[in-house]
Parts: structure tokens; sequence; C-alpha cells
């Protein structure tokens, strides 16, 4: 059974002046363990459908599920990684990495003990009793996925998490991200638009049309080299660059039309 | 090791702070001298304007029989009061403004006029109804409130949306967003507004005792005006300014520890 499904999702949205369709007839499955990528032009809805999945927003037709049960607010089973960390300045590490587990009034002691294991786990135990501005920018969006982490969520939705920093600091996070990701075995879904870490990080990547928009292709990337290859390494490898090539084209056309 | 520039350059910076703490000190110095001897030498009518050394006379005179603190002392706690209502009722409403478009937008106009309406015209109306004592309160709280929640409100509006947004994704509750993050991240608004409810705050309360009180600052300048005791009002103002630079350290004070406490970049 796929852990999350849309059907024939679809998403107005309404102001005085007008009304804007958003999304028309998403269909979506996706299995435990995989990684998504979604691409497509600004503007088109990418974040809307992170926020249909992980149940901030309600669908205006269709369904949204998650294992089998149809979505009805938020839930502990569904992380989100924004672009900005916002790991709050009156915290130390540690108790911003308990932030979520406060919310849910999970027990402390437990979240604690959670958070100081992940933190040593991914080398940043020294910063424990760090404030958040003592960090550099890649430090801070680790420790902000730590602090989804710790509300022991199985998937996690990612909205443009690399693109508040630089770009050099964006290659080294995308790649530890992804292993964090790999080895916590969590779902995850990206919204992006930088391509190249689409491809690099995702087991299929996912088009999306320009407004009302809809799923337009599904890319399955695969390596010759083996499929489990680190985004590094798939991006030295031998089809990364059709995959690039194929997807850019198909973006270019969005854009094109929509201007 | 500092190298011999680096000790070059401290010794020039130090030595401009030098110069200005004296300069400052030379315009008030230059000041009470001019201000002392065109008095004696009637340059100017020492009825109207007093002069320095007849005010030391009747500051020492106030002071040993007590009475000028104690006049300082009633303005001081009525507006360290009128401060701490204003502030938490101020804030109060602007919690209700955040919790409920609804109320904010029905309740904006009202705040529009409150705020534009010159709080001292409703004077007789605070004496009327609270008496000459808790008018001045009512005088402190009126000048100061609507600008603390207007500044409150937009300190809030000021926090990032997606900042909520990560809030809502963990499931927060609206007062659990309050709680976690609007209050803590308000910190250096409170004390912006809390410095510019100091000053207002003090014109309320002299206000309203130049209106109806017994006592206080306000009270003795007004007397001193109506018995034409030159000596009298200045001294009464050079109080109430000594009052609002002290009440004003403390809230530095206050600025430093919350900054330290909740780790904000001053």
């Amino acid at each position: 059974m796929a852990q999350i499904e849309l059907r024939d999702v679809g998403l107005s949205y309404f102001t005085l002046k007008q009304e804007t369709e958003a999304l028309r007839d998403i269909n979506l499955s996706i299995e435990p363990g995989e990684f998504i990528s979604i691409v497509g032009p600004s503007g088109c809805g990418k974040s809307t459908l992170l926020s249909l999945i992980s149940g901030m927003l309600k669908p205006t037709k269709g369904k949204v599920m998650i294992n089998g049960t149809e979505v009805s607010g938020t839930s502990p089973k569904v992380g989100y990684m924004l672009q900005h960390d916002h790991l709050f300045e009156w915290r130390d590490v540690l108790s911003n990495l308990i932030v979520g587990a406060e919310i849910r009034r999970m027990h402390r002691g437990t979240a604690k003990r959670k958070a100081y294991e992940l933190l040593k786990r991914y080398g940043l135990r020294e910063f424990v009793n760090h404030s958040p501005s003592q960090l550099s920018g890649g430090m801070r969006q680790r420790v902000a996925l730590i602090r989804t982490l710790v509300a022991e969520p199985d998937i996690l939705l990612l909205d443009e998490p690399f693109s508040a920093v630089d770009y050099q600091t964006r290659l080294t996070l995308s790649e530890e991200v992804f292993h964090i990701i790999k080895d916590q075995g969590k779902t995850a879904v990206l919204v992006t638009h930088d391509l190249s870490e689409a491809i690099s990080m995702a087991d299929r990547v996912m088009v999306m049309s320009k407004r009302p928009s809809t799923i337009s292709t599904v890319y399955s990337i695969t390596f010759d080299e083996g499929n489990d290859l680190s985004p590094w390494k798939k991006r030295e490898a031998g089809r990364y660059n059709q995959y690039f090539n194929a997807i850019w084209k198909e973006l270019e056309e969005h854009v094109v039309t929509s201007v | 090791m500092s190298s011999p520039l680096y000790d070059n350059y401290l010794k020039v910076q130090k030595r401009k702070l030098r110069l200005i703490g004296l300069a400052r000190l030379s315009i008030l110095a230059a000041f009470v001298i001019l201000w002392e001897f065109a008095a004696r030498w009637k340059w100017i009518d020492p009825m109207l304007t007093s002069k320095p050394s007849q005010l030391l006379a009747s500051f020492r005179e106030l002071a040993f029989d007590g009475s000028l603190l104690r006049h300082t002392w009633i303005s001081g706690l009525e507006s360290l009061i009128g401060i701490v209502i204003s502030m938490l009722l101020g804030t109060a409403i602007a919690v209700v403004f955040w919790w409920s478009t609804f109320a904010s937008k029905v309740l904006e106009p009202y705040i529009v006029v409150l705020n534009a309406l010159p709080k001292v015209a409703l004077g007789p109306i605070f004496y009327i109804w609270l008496g000459d004592r808790y008018s001045i309160y009512g005088m402190a709280v009126a000048i100061s409130i609507i600008v603390t929640i207007i500044m409150v409100e937009s300190g809030f509006k000021e926090i990032s949306r997606t900042k909520l947004k990560l809030m809502e994704s963990f499931g927060a509750t609206r007062y659990q967003m309050l709680q976690m993050v609007l209050l803590p991240a308000s910190v250096p608004h409170f004390i912006a507004t809390l410095k510019v409810n100091v000053g207002l705050t003090l014109v309320g309360v002299v206000m309203g005792e130049f209106l109806s009180s017994k006592a206080g600052l306000g009270y003795l300048i007004i007397y001193g005006g109506q018995v034409f005791q030159m000596n009298l009002v200045m001294v009464s103002i050079m109080m109430l300014a000594l009052l609002s630079v002290i009440i004003y350290g403390f809230v530095n004070l206050l600025e430093r520890y919350a900054r330290k406490k909740y780790n904000y970049e001053s």
C-alpha cells in the first residue's frame, strides 16, 4: 500500500476579487522509503502540494491519504522542513530540538535523549548548548532537520530547504541531508527549483505544469552505475545529463507557454 | 599582543570620548554660570527666571523637610504603576487582536480614532469618574496604552509567517504559538515599547497631577506657578528630569538582562 496517496486532488484559492485554481487533478502515490522531488515553474503550487500532504491545507477536491487514511489536520507522522531554519534565538540548540516534542506533549526526557543521540550521530554534539546565532547556515539547517526528526515522523516534507544557504554549503548540505534521511529510513518529498538537486537526490522526479498545475511527467531516476549512489556520485553518473536536459526542456516549455 | 598601531588607535578613540564628555559638561557649566550672573547683574529678571544659587537653596530646603522626596516618590510610583498597567493591558489587547482577526478588523477604526484623540481632553472625565487620585492613573494609561497596543501588535505582525507555519506543522495550538513564539520573539519590541512608555506615562502622570492632584511633582509645579515661586517650579522640573532618567536607566538594565536571557543581539 502506498504511504502517501493523492487522488484527483484539486485546490482553489478564493479572494474577494477572484478565484484561482492552483492545483488540478493531481494523482500521486509514494511508497515507504521513497525519495520524491517535485520541480516546476515558480508559482505552480509545489509548496501548496506539501501543505496538502501535511494536512495544513484541505483540498477543495479529491482526497489526500496517508497509510490509507484520509488526512484531516496535521499529524505527528509528517515532518516539515522549510527554506529557513527558524531556530528560535531565545533557545539553545538542545531546547530548539525539542520544540516539536514540546508541542506534541511528548516526554521531555525521551525527546532530549533522542535529540542528543541524533546530534552525536550527525557530528553536532559539541553544539548542544550553543545558541543558534553561533552556528553557520549549513549547521543551522542540519539542526532544523534534526528538530524535525526528534518528533519521529515517517514522512519528511522538504520545502526548498537548501535555497537560503550559499552554493558551496548547498552542495554539502544536500549530500548530508540525503544521507541522514536514508539513514533514518524516512520517506521524503522535496520541493526545489534546482534541477541538479532534484535529480541527484530523488528516486523519482515529478514535473509540474503551470497553473492550474498538474503533474505533467514523472521521471524514474535510475543509473547504470547502481541506484544507491550518493547525490555527489549521481551528478557525475552517465545518465545524469540526459535527465537534466529532458527536465530542463520540459520546464522551459511550461515557462514559455505561461508568458 | 596588540600592535602599536592598534594601541594608538585605542588612544585616539579614548581621547575622542573624553573630549565629547568634556564638551557636554562645559555646556552645562557655561549655561549655569551665565544664568547665575545674568540674574545677579539684572540682565534678566530673577523674579521670572530665578537663578541657580537660589534653586540650590530651595532644593536644600525642600529636600531637608522631606517634601521633595515625598512628591518625587509619589510621581515615580504613579508612573511605574501606570507603565505596568498599560504594558500588561496593552499587550493583552494586542494578543486579542492577533488571536481574532475579526476583533482586530472590527476595532481597528476605534483604535485609529483613539490614537488621534488628544487624551488630555479626557482629563475632566477621568476626574469625575475616578476621583482625584485614580484619575492620574487613568490619564497615564490613556496616554500610553494605545501606542502600546499598536507597537506590540506590529511586533507580532513582524514575526515571520513561516515561523508560525513551522509551529503549525508540529500541530501547535494558537496558545502554544503565543507562548512559544510570539511572546519570546517580541521581547525586543516589548523593550522598545517600554522605552516609549516611560516618556508617555510621565506625561500622563504630570498632566493628571496638573488637573487634579494634591501631591506629586506635577502638583508642585502647578502650585509653584500659582504662587509665583519660580524656584519651586524649576526644582520640581529638575526632579522630574532626574526621575525620568532613573526610570529610563531601569529600563536599560532590564533590556540588558532580557537581551542576555533571550539571546538577542543588541
